[in-house]
C-alpha cells in the first residue's frame, strides 16, 4: 500500500485528495436571495454597476468613468482630426520617440507627428522600448461600465507595447465601446472561439500604487499617462 | 522556548501598546472606507452582487474534480505546461528546477502570497539566483528583510520617512518626503530589471476552467512586465483559485476591486492563455503553472468550512476586523493575516498550535459582513474553537467542568459551594489563578451577593 502511495503522481494524489474530500456535499452559501438565475455573470448584471443600454448613455458613462480614472479621453471625429491630436501630444509632453504596431489606424495617425516614431514589431528590441517616452497600440473593445481598455498579444502590438513606455496612447472608434464587462467577455469568446491570444489585458487608468500611507500615486511601474483618442 | 501562542500573546501586547502604530494604521484606512462605501454606492444592489460572486466561487470549489481537471487540460492545450505540488517542499523543487533547466540568473517577482506561503525567495536565493520582488510595497519589505504587514497593503505599517532612510541605505538616494517621489526611485530602480531577468514569476488570482486562462490583478503594472519581458513565465497558485466560466470574471473582478481597495475596477486585470503564440512581436517562451495543495485539500474534506477556499484574497476582512486594527499584521505569525488568516492557518499548519488565533476575535462579525464572497468567517472562528475542544481537551478543563458537573447535580452541596465562593471572592481576586488573573488585569469582578438567588427567592415567597 504504501509503495503504491509513493509511486503515484503528485497529481493523481491531489485529485484523489479532491474526489475523496467532495464526497461530504457542503451546504450552498446563505443568499440574500433564495437562489441565483442562471449563470453569475447573467445574474449580477442588474446588480452590478450600469453600463448603460444605449450608445449615448454608454458614452455618457465611460467620459465619467475616465475622468475619475485620470484617463484623458480626446474625442475626435475622424482620421485627421484624430492624427493632429497624437502630434498634438507628442508636442505638449516633449515626447521623443515615439513607439507603435503596425496597423491601419496607427500608421494613419503617425504619418504626422514630429518626433521619431519606431515600429515595434515582431523580434523588437526591448531596451529601445524601455527607452521610448510613449507607446501608440489599437485595442479591441472599452467598457463603459468600469473605464477599461482592452488589449490582447495578436492585435494590440503585443504584451509590452501597451505597459513598457511611459505613456500610453490608445487609438478607438466609438463602436468599439461596449456596455459592462459582460458584454466584453461574450465579445473575447466570440472572437478568439478556441483560440484565445496568449495575453488580454482589461487596462482601467493609468497604473497606480498606494503602497506609501495609502496615498495614490500614479506611475508605479507601467504608464504615468492614459490617453484615449476615439474616434467617431 | 516560545509557542506560535506566547509568541502571539506577546507580539500582540507589544503592538497593542504602540498607541501611535495604532493610530497610524486607522488613519491609513480611513481613506479606504470613504472610498469603498462611494464604490459600492455605485452598485444597483451590492448585497445581491455577493450572492453571485458567492455562488461563482461555491460552483467551481464544489466541483473541484472536475474544473481542475478541464482547466489543466485546456491551459496545456494552449501550450503552457502544468505542474502539481502536493506541498510546498514539492512547488519550491519545482520552481528550482524550471530556473535551473532555464539557465536563468535573474529572477523578477510580481506580488504573490503563496510564493510566501511556501517561503520560495529564501529558497531561490540559497540556491544563488537574484530574485527580486517588483510590486512596490513587497519591494520595500524585501528591503526590510521582513513578511508583508498586510497581504493586500504589504506595507501599510510603514511612514513615508521609514522608506526613505530604506532607500537612502539601500539605493543611496536622497532622502525625501514625498510618496511620489519614493514611487520614482522605485520605478527607476526597477525597469532595468524586468528587461534583464530571465524568469518571471506570478501568482494568479483565477484559474478559468472554461479557457485555461489564468487572470492577475494587480495596480502598478509589475506583473504585466514580469509576464511580458523574461523569456520564461512561471505562475504558482492554489488549487483552489480556479472559477467555472470566464465571463464570472464579470462579477469577480469588480468586486475584488471595491471589496478589497475601494476601487472600480483594479488597474490591470490580465488573462494569460500560454506563451507567445504565432504572430505575436513579445512574450515569454516558456509558461509553467504550479498548482499547489498543501493542505487545501484537507480544508476541503471539511463540509462546514469549505467556503473558506473561496477566498478571493481581497483584504476587506482584515480592513474593517478591530483586532487586525489593534495589533496589525506581524502578531499573527501566519502568511495570512486578519480573520481569514485566523480560519485557514489552523487548517494549513495544525490545529492545536494555531487554536489561539480563533480567539483573536471580537465575534463582531464585520469580517463576514464585508467578504465578497460570503464566507462565514466568525462562524468558522467558533467551529475551530469547538474541534480544538473535541480534539484535544485541557486536564484542567477536564478536572474543572468534571467538579462543576458532579457538585451541580447535588443542590446542597451547590448551595454550599455559593456560599462559600462568596465568602472567599475577595480572596480569590488577589490570587494568580489561571484564566481568571488574565481576565482580571482589565476588569472589575463585582461584590459578592450578600445572598444567593435561591435563598432571595424563598424570602420573596414567604
Amino acid at each position: 500500500m504504501e509503495t503504491l502511495a509513493v509511486m503515484k503522481t503528485a497529481q493523481e494524489t491531489i485529485m484523489a485528495r479532491i474526489r475523496e474530500a467532495l464526497r461530504l456535499p457542503a451546504a450552498k452559501p446563505h443568499l440574500k436571495s433564495a437562489s441565483i438565475a442562471g449563470t453569475p455573470a447573467k445574474a449580477s448584471r442588474p446588480w452590478l454597476p450600469d453600463g448603460g443600454e444605449t450608445p449615448d448613455v454608454r458614452l455618457t458613462v465611460l467620459t465619467e468613468n475616465l475622468t475619475k480614472l485620470k484617463t484623458q479621453l480626446i474625442r475626435v471625429v475622424d482620421m485627421s482630426q484624430a492624427a493632429a491630436a497624437l502630434d498634438e501630444l507628442c508636442r505638449a509632453k516633449q515626447w521623443k520617440r515615439l513607439a507603435y504596431h503596425a496597423h491601419t489606424d496607427t500608421q494613419a495617425i503617425i504619418k504626422s507627428v514630429s518626433c521619431e516614431t519606431w515600429q515595434a514589431d515582431a523580434e523588437f528590441d526591448k531596451q529601445k522600448l524601455e527607452s521610448c517616452d510613449a507607446g501608440l497600440t489599437t485595442c479591441e473593445a472599452i467598457v463603459a461600465q468600469t473605464g477599461s481598455i482592452i488589449v490582447s498579444s495578436s492585435t494590440n502590438g503585443g504584451r509590452s507595447l501597451s505597459i513598457l513606455p511611459h505613456a500610453h496612447v490608445v487609438i478607438a472608434r466609438v463602436d468599439q465601446v461596449m456596455g459592462d464587462l459582460a458584454d466584453a467577455f461574450v465579445f473575447i469568446q466570440q472572437r478568439n472561439s478556441d483560440h484565445m491570444p496568449s495575453m488580454i489585458s482589461f487596462i482601467t487608468g493609468p497604473s497606480r500604487t498606494g503602497d506609501i500611507e495609502r496615498i495614490l500615486v500614479l506611475g508605479a511601474h507601467g504608464p504615468k499617462e492614459l490617453v484615449l483618442i476615439l474616434v467617431g | 522556548m516560545s509557542t506560535p501562542r506566547s509568541q502571539f500573546l506577546s507580539d500582540a501586547q507589544v503592538a497593542t501598546d504602540n498607541v501611535a502604530q495604532r493610530g497610524f494604521l486607522r488613519q491609513a484606512l480611513g481613506g479606504y472606507y470613504v472610498s469603498r462605501d462611494v464604490q459600492k454606492a455605485r452598485y444597483r444592489d451590492w448585497e445581491q452582487a455577493r450572492d453571485a460572486a458567492a455562488m461563482a466561487k461555491w460552483n467551481a470549489v464544489n466541483r473541484l474534480d472536475r474544473t481542475l481537471t478541464t482547466f489543466a487540460t485546456k491551459f496545456e492545450r494552449n501550450g503552457g505546461k502544468i505542474h502539481w505540488a502536493r506541498d510546498s517542499a514539492e512547488a519550491r523543487e519545482i520552481i528550482s528546477k524550471i530556473c535551473r533547466d532555464a539557465g536563468a540568473k535573474a529572477i523578477i517577482k510580481s506580488k504573490c502570497m503563496t510564493t510566501e506561503e511556501i517561503h520560495l525567495n529564501d529558497a531561490l536565493e540559497a540556491e544563488g539566483y537574484g530574485v527580486v520582488e517588483s510590486d512596490l510595497g513587497e519591494f520595500i519589505q524585501q528591503l526590510r528583510k521582513e513578511p508583508p504587514f498586510h497581504f493586500v497593503f504589504p506595507c501599510m505599517h510603514l511612514k513615508r520617512e521609514a522608506i526613505s532612510e530604506l532607500f537612502t541605505k539601500h539605493l543611496g538616494t536622497a532622502a525625501t518626503d514625498s510618496p511620489e517621489e519614493l514611487t520614482m526611485i522605485a520605478r527607476r530602480h526597477l525597469r532595468q530589471l524586468y528587461v534583464d531577468a530571465d524568469v518571471g514569476i506570478s501568482g494568479a488570482n483565477f484559474l478559468i476552467a472554461e479557457t485555461g486562462q489564468i487572470s492577475i490583478t494587480e495596480n502598478e503594472g509589475n506583473a504585466r512586465l514580469t509576464c511580458a519581458l523574461p523569456r520564461v513565465h512561471i505562475a504558482l497558485a492554489g488549487i483552489e483559485k480556479v472559477v467555472e466560466r470566464l465571463d464570472d470574471l464579470a462579477v469577480l473582478l469588480p468586486m475584488l476591486a471595491t471589496a478589497g481597495a475601494g476601487q472600480p475596477m483594479t488597474c490591470y486585470n490580465t488573462l494569460y492563455a500560454g506563451p507567445r503564440q504565432p504572430g505575436e512581436p513579445d512574450g515569454p517562451s516558456e509558461f509553467h503553472i504550479v498548482l499547489l495543495d498543501n493542505k487545501r485539500t484537507s480544508l476541503l474534506a471539511d463540509p462546514e468550512q469549505r467556503d473558506a477556499l473561496h477566498c478571493i484574497r481581497c483584504g476587506a476582512c482584515l480592513n474593517v476586523c478591530p483586532i487586525f486594527k489593534n495589533i496589525g499584521g506581524f502578531a499573527y505569525g501566519t502568511t495570512y493575516q486578519g480573520p481569514i488568516g485566523s480560519v485557514l492557518t489552523p487548517h494549513l499548519r495544525g490545529l492545536q498550535q494555531w487554536n489561539h488565533l480563533s480567539g483573536a476575535s471580537s465575534l463582531c462579525g464585520a469580517c463576514t459582513e464585508a467578504c465578497p464572497v460570503r464566507i462565514d468567517l466568525h462562524h468558522h472562528l467558533l467551529h475551530n474553537r469547538r474541534n480544538a475542544v473535541l480534539a484535544h481537551v485541557s486536564l484542567f478543563d477536564r478536572l474543572f467542568h468534571d467538579v462543576f458537573g458532579w457538585v451541580i447535580g447535588r443542590p446542597k452541596l451547590f448551595a454550599l459551594g455559593g456560599k462559600a465562593f462568596r465568602a472567599t471572592l475577595p480572596l480569590l481576586k488577589k490570587l494568580p489563578l489561571p484564566y481568571l488573573s488574565t481576565w482580571l488585569k482589565s476588569r472589575e469582578l463585582p461584590e459578592a451577593p450578600k445572598k444567593s438567588f435561591r435563598e432571595e427567592w424563598k424570602r420573596s415567597q414567604s
